[in-house]
């Protein structure tokens, strides 16, 4: 019985190996023939290619003498015993996001046997990502994250079972794929995704455990669990774009979403093994930078909750990225605040400065980033400055204009061109600049330069720091 | 926001009527808030995506806007996170 049951496993495994093959073998093709327009339908692709129906994992009746080794130290546990690591290893995992949270996650999901991994992530390993992505590494960058994580887990533990899905989970792909897991940890990045994953796991019945970091705070929320809240409950309406911050922008300590990351591994590792979880109605708040935990209690399951209340109003997906007005795979955001009157390319900015043009460079990006790299000839205004009408800064970039425009015989309107990282900031800066009435800047004629110093760098000097 | 600080421990005004949360985020508003405050509020209660806390508890349990401020409570502005 215990060799069929083994059979059916190494087969199962065997077939997952060789579409992930196919898959690394799809890409590098594409990536051979440098072809774009391949690369730009990869996602739509992936998500068709996500690998169908699994077939439940077999129920193990006892402990084998190298399963009995191998966790030894957990099994020794009351709380967890034999019975719990049965438990673990009946158990699937749905790892939604292979960043800075999933990776520890699955790490220690994998290490404590759990019986198979489903690994969900659309984006490819960057050398920005190596930081705090701990499963990732140098030799493999350029590659889907997904297909890291699954190979470093590998060399980790090679009984559990790893299932890497190289696309974003959609409105499409969501529910189908829930339904084959027990347990789902959200370790997204982004809005649009935590309300697609609430909602398919509340359709589908799944405890969802959910954990976040920025900068150096985290939060993790058990939902869906036991008759506690959902996502939903908490947030019935998603956050204005416009108040919401990714790493990339705000900045991230890479042991932060580690932290995070491993308590969300102990809640689902609690959850698979009968134990239980500690967040269900309450949000853990880590600060990181006064080394504080604390435990909210949260309210419970809302009757008029739109998806798990009496009477839900969503009872199938629904398009998250309009709803929530942002989308769940840009790594940024692009404002489009002004006219193409109102900006200019780097490549048009290298030009004046060749030709010696006069004008004044602003850099309105915040002081620690202008540590990191600047243009030498740049006025330095960071942007909250700007929105406070500083008269100390204002008067400072008033002083550098009229220096400026001694070289060009009273000239009417001159150019100030406004930089930041990439070129959204610098609009709202030039909007700001428009509006001021003081003297001096009557005269002023404001651009931004579209695509900021990431643009300057990648086009114009490579030798340009990238952060 | 708050000009970068974190903790604010202030006394508030006398007024006939006891102080609820409604008027205290009216004061914050007023008296607290540098710049952009629909990055904080909207209408008269907060933005969605900021959970209110009194007391290390969700202010829901509590009664929302309609809770009445006792002498020494806590109460805290949490901005959910969403990076991962
Ligand atoms: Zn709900």
């Amino acid at each position: 019985m215990a060799g069929m049951a083994e059979a059916a496993r190494l087969s199962a495994e065997i077939r997952q190996r060789e579409r992930e093959l196919r898959g690394l073998r799809d890409r590098l093709a594409s990536v051979l023939a440098g072809d774009a327009a391949a690369d730009a339908a990869h996602n739509e692709e992936d998500a068709a290619a996500f690998p169908g129906e699994l077939p439940p994992l077999p129920a193990q009746a006892s402990l084998s003498p190298a399963d009995i080794l191998r966790y030894s130290r957990q099994l020794v546990l009351p709380e967890l015993g034999v019975r719990g690591q049965l438990l673990l290893a009946r158990s699937s995992v749905l790892v939604v996001g292979c960043g800075g949270l999933g990776c520890p996650l699955a790490q220690y999901l994998a290490a404590a046997g759990v019986g198979r991994l489903g690994l969900v992530d659309h984006d490819v390993v960057e050398t920005s990502n190596l930081h705090r992505q701990v499963l990732h590494g140098e030799a493999r960058r350029g590659l889907p994250k997904a297909i890291s994580a699954a190979a470093a887990l590998r060399l980790l533990n090679s009984t559990v079972q790893y299932v890497p899905y190289c696309g974003a989970l959609s409105t499409r792909t969501a529910l189908e794929l829930v339904r084959q897991y027990d347990v789902v940890a959200d370790c997204s990045d982004n809005v649009p995704t935590r309300y697609l994953v609430n909602d398919a796991c509340v359709l589908a019945g799944k405890p969802l455990v959910s954990g976040s970091a920025l900068r150096l705070e985290g939060q993790l929320v058990v939902y869906n669990y036991q008759g506690g809240p959902c996502y939903r409950c908490l947030f019935p309406k998603p956050p204005p774009p416009e108040t919401v911050t990714n790493c990339a922008d705000g900045g991230v300590l890479g042991v932060v979403p580690g932290i995070m990351g491993c308590i969300q591994a102990l809640e689902v590792l609690k959850i698979a093994s009968g134990m239980g979880s500690s967040f269900n109605q309450f949000m853990l708040m880590f600060d990181a930078r006064e080394g504080r935990f604390r435990n909210i209690k949260l309210r419970p399951k809302k009757p008029d909750c739109v998806v798990c209340g009496d009477n839900p109003s969503v009872t199938c997906l629904q398009d998250y990225e309009a709803f929530c007005g942002s989308s769940a795979t840009d790594k940024c955001r692009t404002l489009h605040l002004l006219s193409s009157k109102d900006r200019i390319s780097v490549e048009q900015y290298k030009k004046l400065l060749d030709e010696q043009v006069p004008h004044v460079l602003l850099d309105v990006r915040p002081q620690v980033e202008v540590d990191i790299c600047r243009l030498a000839h740049a006025v330095h205004i960071p942007l909250s400055k700007l929105e406070e009408k500083d008269e100390h800064y204002l008067e400072h970039l008033e002083k550098r204009i009229c220096e400026e425009k001694q070289r060009t015989n009273g000239q009417t309107s001159f150019p100030v061109y406004v930089i930041c990282k990439l070129g959204n900031d610098s609009q709202k800066a030039v909007r700001i600049l428009q509006e001021l009435t003081v003297k001096e800047f009557a005269s002023v004629l404001a651009k931004d330069i579209k695509g900021g110093l990431m643009a300057w760098a990648t086009k114009i000097d490579p030798a340009f720091p990238q952060y | 926001m708050f000009d970068g600080v974190k903790k604010h421990q202030v006394t508030l005004p006398c007024q006939p009527e006891p102080w609820d949360i409604r008027n205290l985020l009216q004061w914050i508003k007023e008296n607290l808030l540098k710049e952009r405050p629909e990055l904080f509020m909207q209408g008269e209660s907060v933005r969605p995506g900021i959970l209110v806390l009194i007391n290390d508890a969700d202010w829901e349990l509590m009664g929302e806007l309609d809770y009445k401020l006792q002498d020494q409570d806590t109460v805290h502005f949490i901005s959910t996170l969403h990076g991962g």
